[in-house]
């Protein structure tokens, strides 16, 4: 096996037992980038030198017997983390100048556990998009059919680990930006719950939906990276102070007697055929595995993409108003002031963040608010209760990431609002608050990965990962490759 | 036509904290430009605001002490717009549910009549950061920003149109002001923008009961320049008005130089502010326990000091009021009661050498060198007739000066009262032989002679003698 | 949902956008479409329905009032598209 097909468990064992130093297996990660990054273009920044630097750390306290999971761990993450003294770009012109002089503080905490730092990943455009089309610096490609996207916003946090250009790496979800990318390049994606890790160093794009999350090959790694992340930040209000269990000892427990809800909604005429097979596949699997199905139904499911619009680009709208050229970033020759802001935010923005802001401004404005901004408010509280009827009776919910595998490159980038309707099945999650993970689940006939979402109640992620865990050992899909 | 003015006031109180209302940078006037940032006051990518505890203390202590409610369950909302001096393109403030509502000051009007102003709403936000204009190291044609001011806590108090002139303004002010500095919550510095207000003036035929359109005049940050500031737009509508003119909403500027306002440029875009609930805040709820946690921790507030001044130490009202203007003040006279007694001669000598001497030496009373005790032996001195009334005023002076107790100093100095009729007899009987054309003209009937014997009298004992037994004497003698 | 040029343009004013006419022209009917999708909300009932703008309820967050040193004067200004000594240049802002 060479050491960029590792996970996280493989290469952590390999480096405490000495069988290679962490400077060994970046630079093998390093000359892996090199090599498939002119067909994939994951990667928005990669820093050899602060990863060797990282690395180098890392042995030394490896060799102090100070060998921590993450230790000596190659990892990238999202081009939205702000990593000090590191180009942060978030996928767009108006940051591309901008040297943050602080980190996120999920990134701080798995450097300070010994994590290596391998570069900056691509992504839309502030994580506005479902392709990854829409970034700044180049588009991403499947490494499964490069003709295809990844999958975004998140796209090249999932592209750079299916083309193993980096062990694992970090995403951010607002409306499926990790499970969707995570399902089309076949790895495991997981949105923890709202408030299960800080926000804080995260460019923001929707505040009340967005969260930090992991991408891994395989479930395991996602439990030692959830484990490392989550935990109440001072810095962010909206994160919660309550216990991080070991998620890692809880996943071997099984599924036996676990009660499994089929939210009718997401079972729709509309799925593409391939995919319906392997949610079907999936169930007998679980199944056999002592699973129990429930029907279920989330009522609300077909309003939560208009929901996720208004709320979405209305925070966003706001959000992005720090853009203005003032303090940092993109600004443009103007001679006046006003003229100072339109120029540097219209230079600077690329057009489906202009879309956003706009459909955001239009949503808060004076005479509008009530008839968009709240209504869609009120309607995420009826979207929140059909979630929390729904576990009333069910452990945890299985369902289709995406109703069909990656398209093509250019397909939907025309038409915003398919674009948009393809989230359909990941955006309820974020609009509830709750936790989802995305696992392969199956290949389409063209050899596209299918991923299968788990969703568990808030703050069980456990039960989630424990659920995927058991898949995982039943199935073998998440061993394939990407034959690039 | 006589018109009527309408007057609303919007306060910024800026509270006395040691950090932001959302970060951890201090908040220490005058520091080098952009030094006292952060990611979070600096509106940097990925930075979140995590609001003060303190701030919202404060905020409850200023609303129960204007009568208001507070709010069991209060938000925070962005106000999106674009400024330079704005570095998020919102200023998080608080819309609707603001901390504090529905509250009233009573003020006293002409003639001492009460009038209640209310209080529509306190509300807790940041302060923008500076602009400055060609200063300093500025930048030549264009403008220059500095931070340390972005992020500040802010309370703005909101009135109600109740307030029919500027004097009433004034009178608004001045008591909100004295409460802020009392509650200790706000160092009411308005030179340094601690404590701002923006005026809202509007006038109307007298009779009518329809509002005229409001204009709203900024940067008025001196009681003297609200005053003026809202008589100038007074006059200035009514001679729009007059002229065939209507009045347009709009903010105008304050120009303290010439005692003017004007239009401002800068403000005239419609406002569509597009408030929303901040979702990087959480909801604030206030129990009914930490409100009545607050109630008792609030100290004795001036006007009810005021009153108990009157009704408990029989304190007229001016003394009344004169001795509750500050806090420390207050405090000090207590102190002096306490210690003497006498609350009127206490009284009296504050509003008299004390203030006098803090106004000639440019000192506060906290920093007032004759601690209460010492005023209060002070005082005692007199009672036990050890000095006079004159000699205590130098033995003041030097109290002053080194700090020493009265006792000390008048036993140095040899300043204890002479009331011996002997010695006092035999001083007479100098002065008189010495005068003797002016003991002539007292006998002849001219009564008024007798102040200058006293004088003379006074002055050989060097202000020593004891003017009650000086008096007697004198009139025993010169009758002959 | 017809969204005009006009419309357009004052959001865009507001946002502080500058767009071509074809922007413009696009977005109006974009935008359309998806407030047009977005109508479907009205269908729903949601009178007496309190709005959630928070996904976990939480309250009272806060930090105790004390200072800690900024980032600095240099580390502030790094980023700074431009600079005059320790402010930040902006073109002249008239009030």
């Amino acid at each position: 096996m060479s050491i960029f097909d590792m996970t996280i468990h493989e290469l952590h064992t390999a480096l405490k037992e000495k069988q290679i130093s962490s400077v060994e297996a970046t630079a093998a990660l390093l000359e892996r980038i090199e090599a498939v990054e002119p067909h994939v273009g994951s990667f928005i920044t990669v820093t050899p030198e602060q990863a060797l630097a990282d690395a180098k750390t890392a042995d030394h306290l490896i060799a102090q017997g100070q060998c921590d999971l993450l230790t000596g761990i190659p990892l990238a993450v999202k081009d939205i983390f702000l990593t000090e003294g590191i180009r942060t770009t978030c996928g767009s012109r108006i940051l591309h100048n901008f040297i943050p002089p602080y980190s996120a503080t999920s990134w701080e905490k798995l450097r300070d556990r010994g994590a290596v730092l391998l570069g900056k990943l691509n992504q839309d455009e502030f994580a506005m998009g479902s392709s990854n089309e829409s970034s700044a610096y180049g588009i991403t490609r499947n490494p499964w059919d490069t003709t295809c996207i990844p999958g975004g916003s998140s796209g090249g946090s999932a592209a750079a680990v299916a083309a193993r250009q980096a062990i694992a790496t970090l995403g951010t979800d607002t409306g499926g930006s990790i499970r969707q990318p995570a399902s089309h390049c076949g790895c495991v994606g997981l949105k923890p719950t709202y408030g299960r890790v800080s926000r804080y160093g995260v460019i923001a794009y929707a505040s009340s939906l967005d969260q930090v999350g992991p991408l891994t090959r395989d479930v395991a790694d996602c439990a030692v990276m959830l484990g490392a992340l989550a935990g109440h930040d001072p810095k962010d209000s909206t994160s919660v102070d309550t216990p991080v269990p070991d998620y890692s000892a809880s996943l071997r427990q099984g599924v036996k007697g676990l009660r499994i809800g089929l939210p009718k909604e997401y079972f729709i005429d509309g799925l593409d055929p391939d995919v319906q097979k392997a949610m079907t596949a999936a169930i007998d699997t679980y199944r056999r595995l002592g699973a129990e199905f429930v029907d279920i139904s989330l009522p609300h499911t077909d309003y939560a993409v208009a929901t996720y619009y208004l709320i979405a680009t209305a925070e966003a709208s706001s959000n992005l108003a720090r853009y203005d050229g003032v303090r940092f970033g993109h600004r443009a020759e103007a001679d006046g002031l006003l003229e100072m802001y339109t120029k540097s935010r219209s230079e600077g923005f690329g057009s489906e963040v202009k879309r956003r802001i706009m459909l955001g401004t239009y949503a808060l404005s004076s005479g509008y608010y009530d008839a968009y901004y709240v209504k869609a408010q009120k309607v995420r509280t009826l979207i929140m209760n059909d979630f929390s009827a729904a576990f009333a009776h069910v452990d945890v919910m299985l369902t289709p990431v995406a109703p069909t595998p990656a398209f093509k490159i250019g397909e939907k980038i025309n038409d915003p609002l398919q674009m948009y309707l393809s989230d359909i099945f990941t955006i309820p999650v974020n609009l509830a608050g709750t936790c989802a993970m995305s696992i392969p689940a199956g290949f389409s006939a063209s050899g596209l990965p299918i991923g299968l979402q788990l969703i568990g109640r808030p703050f069980d992620e456990a039960t989630v990962l424990r659920a995927g865990f058991a898949f995982e050992q039943a199935t073998e899909w998440h061993t394939r490759k990407a034959a690039i | 036509m006589k018109y009527q003015p309408v007057i609303g006031l919007e306060v910024h109180v800026q509270l006395l904290t040691e950090s932001k209302i959302f970060c951890g940078c201090s908040t220490t006037f005058g520091a080098e430009p952009n030094s006292q940032t952060c990611p979070v006051c600096l509106g940097l990518p990925g930075a979140l605001p995590v609001l003060n505890k303190k701030v919202v203390e404060f905020a409850i202590k200023a609303g129960l002490s204007t009568n208001c409610s507070i709010t069991p369950r209060s938000i925070f909302a962005r106000k999106n717009y674009f400024y330079p001096d704005l570095p998020k393109g919102y200023q998080i403030s608080q819309f609707e549910d603001p901390i504090c509502q529905h509250g009233w000051l009573d003020i006293a009007v002409d003639g001492g009549e009460l009038k209640r102003i209310g209080i529509t709403r306190i509300h807790m936000e940041e302060d923008a950061g500076k602009l400055v204009h060609g200063e300093l190291s500025g930048p030549g044609d264009g403008s220059g920003v500095d931070l340390n001011r972005a992020c500040t806590p802010l309370l703005e108090v909101v009135s109600e149109p109740d307030l029919r002139s500027s004097d009433e303004a004034v009178t608004y002010l001045k008591q909100l002001h004295q409460i802020v500095t009392w509650l200790g919550i706000c160092d009411g510095n308005m030179e340094e923008g601690s404590f701002r207000c923006d005026a809202n003036v509007s006038v109307m035929p007298v009779g009518s009961n329809i509002l005229g359109t409001r204009a709203e005049i900024k940067n008025v940050n001196s009681f003297k320049f609200v005053k003026q500031a809202i008589e100038y737009e007074i006059q200035r509508q009514i001679d729009h008005i007059e002229d065939g003119g209507t009045v347009v909403q709009e903010t105008r500027l304050f120009d303290p130089n010439s005692g003017t306002t004007r239009s401002m440029r800068s403000k005239e875009e419609a406002h569509d502010y597009r408030y929303f609930p901040d979702p990087d805040l959480v909801p604030l709820v206030i129990s009914r326990e930490w409100v009545e946690r607050s109630r008792l921790e609030l100290p004795e507030l001036p006007e009810q000091r005021r009153q108990r001044f009157m009704d408990k130490l029989g304190l007229p009202l001016y003394d009344a009021e004169v001795l509750t203007a500050s806090r420390a003040l207050a405090d000090y006279f207590e102190a002096g009661v306490a210690a003497h007694g006498n609350a009127k001669a206490v009284g009296n000598w504050i509003m008299g050498e004390i203030t006098r001497a803090l106004n000639d030496s440019g000192t506060v009373i906290e920093a007032c060198p004759i601690s209460p005790g010492l005023l209060a032996e002070l005082l005692t001195l007199i009672d036990n007739g050890t000095i006079s009334g004159k000699i205590a005023k130098t033995v003041f002076d030097e109290m002053w000066r080194s700090g020493k107790a009265p006792q000390a100093i008048v036993d140095e100095q040899g300043l204890v009262q002479v009331s011996d009729s002997g010695a006092i007899e035999s001083l007479i009987d100098e002065i008189m032989a010495a005068n003797a054309g002016q003991v002539d003209e007292y006998r002849g009937g001219k009564e008024k002679v007798f102040g200058f014997f006293v004088g003379q009298v006074m002055k050989a004992s060097k202000g020593k003698a004891n003017p009650s037994v000086v008096n007697e004497l004198l009139l025993h003698k010169l009758k002959g | 949902m017809e969204m005009t040029v006009t419309d357009v343009e004052y959001v865009a004013r507001l946002a502080r956008l500058e767009l071509s006419m074809a922007e413009k022209e696009l977005f109006a009917g974009q935008m359309g479409a998806i407030l047009g999708y977005v109508e479907k909300l009205k269908e729903l009932d949601t009178d007496g329905i309190v709005p959630t703008s928070h996904a976990v309820p939480m309250e009272n967050s806060f930090r105790e009032d004390s200072a800690f040193s900024s980032i600095g004067q240099e580390k502030a200004l790094a980023n700074a598209p431009d600079r005059a000594g320790s402010f930040f240049a902006v073109p002249k802002v008239i009030e």
